[in-house]
């Protein structure tokens, strides 16, 4: 991992006592990555600022309606801060959002984006679980079994079905599965028996979702799962294994499995990205009130608090879900120290 | 039967009359898989039809894909002559799916033209001298994979929009998707030259006296061809699909000009009445990825020289 020689001039001898040792420098290590996490939060702050603050047109623009009154403008300016110099407005927001305040939200005015957020979360968290519950028993059992049976039907089924998931887009498949399962399946049984294409229910409304997004996620964690299994068939000490005479179920599980799952754990942290992008696409796609909706509805109303807030706490995940892997990595596997 | 022997053995010794260089084994390599040459045909097919469409339009033996025929709304399939039924507006599904390929199409191959000497350029400096600007990149795209690509793509895109043809509005969306792309180039090409730096006909070339430039472009550059086209054609169904996506949230090309992502989100609208609205772009976007991404497997594994026998 990122190991820096110099580490020792950067801190007093007492200290580097600490993070000389195993558990110390664990602790250095995840002191250092959540330093690191300031500056990719701030960029990610700074590239949706400047973006949303170069738009032409402006919040308050009505598209249809009846277009505000330049009094109401100001005074809505005013109400956001529109009106201070954008630097100035920068700073402040920087300031607001180390104190977790993202400011209010320009499509719903008198809801904070962090009350939105709070609204969104229990949905998008909802499916986002569920789905890696799906992901994790489904990605590595196929990609194990596959490259146990290297070449043959299994594998062969496993690995178009990895390519399928990879090339068919979640908002595809959610149609195509919107089709069969809600439009051609009520059709047949007269109405008696489908799926709900949208809406929210802690029920068969989460099936379609729950699946489409785990899709694509599986699919690359059964890609990684075989190839890491295929590349730990071929070592030395598993040929020893064989040849003391072990059992098929002692090689596979002890000395196979034990080390081929090991890179698979790098796998979580595009699972987090795949469930984050993922939530956008199909909370829309079935109706979803989650984040990811939130997002794209931000998005089309260029509601910039909305916008900034999502997109920050999207990042936090993803750089959160990242260091999280390269923790568990330090206790599954003992060859790796983090420095 | 001495003589058979002998004979086996001459042969193996024979030394072949032509010698087949990289790009011709490739192809025969290529040629081998068959599901790459099934992609490969879908694609020139594709390109056929992405070209030929206007013109059947102008010489209207294709419906105009923008006429609406109110008397023939949301139509089934076959009905009054519309070989994939007809949408929410009476719009011919058939030609729209037609010319909806222009938008996937050009945003899949053009963004590659864009990608090319950015990331090329980008990564050859990091990886060849080293230093300052490979610390900048390296520490650049720890920034940049933390940000999912197709967040930044959208809020780009929801900012800056062109008005006018198609062509023009797709200018911000070439230009969001190769930001966000340019970087896995541009660490490719470090990696790759950092490796083939270090090989012993490089070394004797720079000891000859070769000038870094001619060292790049003539060692360097030639060796790490194979990933970099292996990339770019993977960059191809990406950039599709983010261009759809955006469509289908309603953020890329507006109408009338048709495009995937959107006949499929419009699609949703009439999904019971005729769901073949959704299911015809739905397969049509699928299977383009599909494509591609049989043609890239297929242009790896023939220019990967580590599965050469």
């Amino acid at each position: 991992m990122t190991g820096r020689p110099n580490r020792g001039a950067l801190l007093p001898r007492r200290l580097t006592a600490f993070t000389g040792t195993r558990f110390g420098g664990l602790i250095w290590y995840v002191f250092r990555r959540i330093l690191w996490m300031i500056p990719i939060v701030f960029f990610v702050i700074v590239i949706t600022f400047a973006l949303a603050h170069s738009a032409r047109g402006g919040p308050w623009d009505r598209t249809g309606g009846r277009p505000l009154s330049p009094v109401a403008i100001k005074l809505l300016n005013e109400k956001y801060g529109l009106d201070k110099p954008v630097p100035q407005q920068f700073l402040l927001y920087v300031w607001n959002v180390a104190h977790f305040d993202f400011g209010n939200s320009y499509q719903y005015q008198s809801k904070s984006v962090t009350t939105l957020i709070g609204e969104g979360w229990p949905y998008t968290a909802t499916i986002g679980i569920l789905a890696f519950l799906l992901i994790v028993p489904f990605g590595i059992g196929l990609g194990v079994l596959a490259a146990l049976r290297q070449n043959s039907r299994v594998d062969y089924m496993t690995m178009g079905f990895a390519t399928f998931a990879a090339s068919f887009p979640n908002f595809v498949v959610g149609g195509l599965l919107i089709v069969v399962f809600s439009v051609i399946l009520a059709k047949a049984t007269g109405g008696n028996f489908f799926l709900p294409a949208g809406g929210w229910g802690i029920d068969d409304h989460l099936i379609m979702p729950v699946v489409v997004l785990a899709l694509l996620p599986t699919a690359y964690t059964a890609r990684l799962t075989r190839a890491s299994t295929l590349d730990t068939i071929r070592q030395d000490y598993i040929r020893t294994a064989w040849a003391k005479g072990l059992s098929e179920r002692l090689v596979v599980i002890r000395h196979i499995l034990k080390n081929s799952l090991i890179p698979v754990v790098t796998t979580l942290g595009p699972t987090f990205a795949f469930l984050v992008t993922g939530s956008v696409i199909v909370e829309t796609v079935f109706s979803i009130p989650g984040i990811g909706r939130a997002f794209v509805a931000a998005v089309n109303s260029r509601d910039y608090p909305m916008i900034l807030g999502t997109t920050v706490l999207f990042s936090l995940i993803i750089a959160v879900a990242n260091l999280v892997v390269d923790v568990m990595y330090v206790f599954i596997d003992p060859r790796v120290t983090l420095k | 039967m001495a003589v058979a022997t002998v004979d086996q053995a001459a042969r193996d010794w024979e030394v072949p009359e032509e010698q087949i260089g990289l790009w011709q084994d490739a192809w025969v390599r290529f040629r081998r898989n068959r599901l790459a040459l099934l992609g490969l045909a879908l694609i020139v097919l594709l390109l056929l039809v992405t070209l030929l469409a206007p013109i059947l339009v102008h010489f209207k033996i294709l419906i105009d894909p923008i006429d609406q025929q109110v008397e023939h709304i949301e139509a089934n399939p076959g009905v009054a002559g519309h070989l994939m039924g007809t949408d929410e507006l009476g719009r011919d599904i058939f030609s729209r799916l037609l010319i909806g390929s222009q938008v996937s199409l050009s945003v899949g191959l053009l963004v590659q033209l864009i990608i090319f000497p950015i990331g090329l350029a980008i990564g050859l400096a990091s990886g060849y001298f080293g230093g300052r600007i490979d610390n900048l990149l390296m520490r650049f795209t720890d920034i940049w994979y933390a940000f999912p690509d197709l967040l930044f793509v959208l809020v780009v895109v929801s900012v800056i929009h062109l008005n006018g043809a198609w062509y023009v509005q797709l200018i911000p969306i070439f230009g969001a998707i190769a930001l966000v792309n340019w970087v896995g180039l541009a660490r490719l090409v470090r990696g790759q030259v950092l490796s083939i730096k270090e090989k012993e006909y490089v070394e004797a070339a720079r000891s000859s006296g070769s000038p870094p430039l001619k060292l790049i472009l003539k060692h360097l550059l030639p060796n790490s061809l194979g990933p970099i086209i292996v990339t770019l054609t993977f960059g191809i169904p990406q950039a599709i699909f983010l261009e759809a996506v955006l469509s289908f949230l309603g953020v890329g090309i507006q109408p009338p000009q048709p495009t995937w992502g959107r006949m499929v989100s419009s699609g949703y609208e009439t999904i019971y009445a005729t769901p073949t609205a959704v299911v015809f772009p739905a397969l049509a976007i699928g299977f383009t990825l599909l494509a591609f991404t049989f043609i890239g497997d297929g242009l790896r594994d023939a220019l990967d020289p580590r599965m050469r026998r």
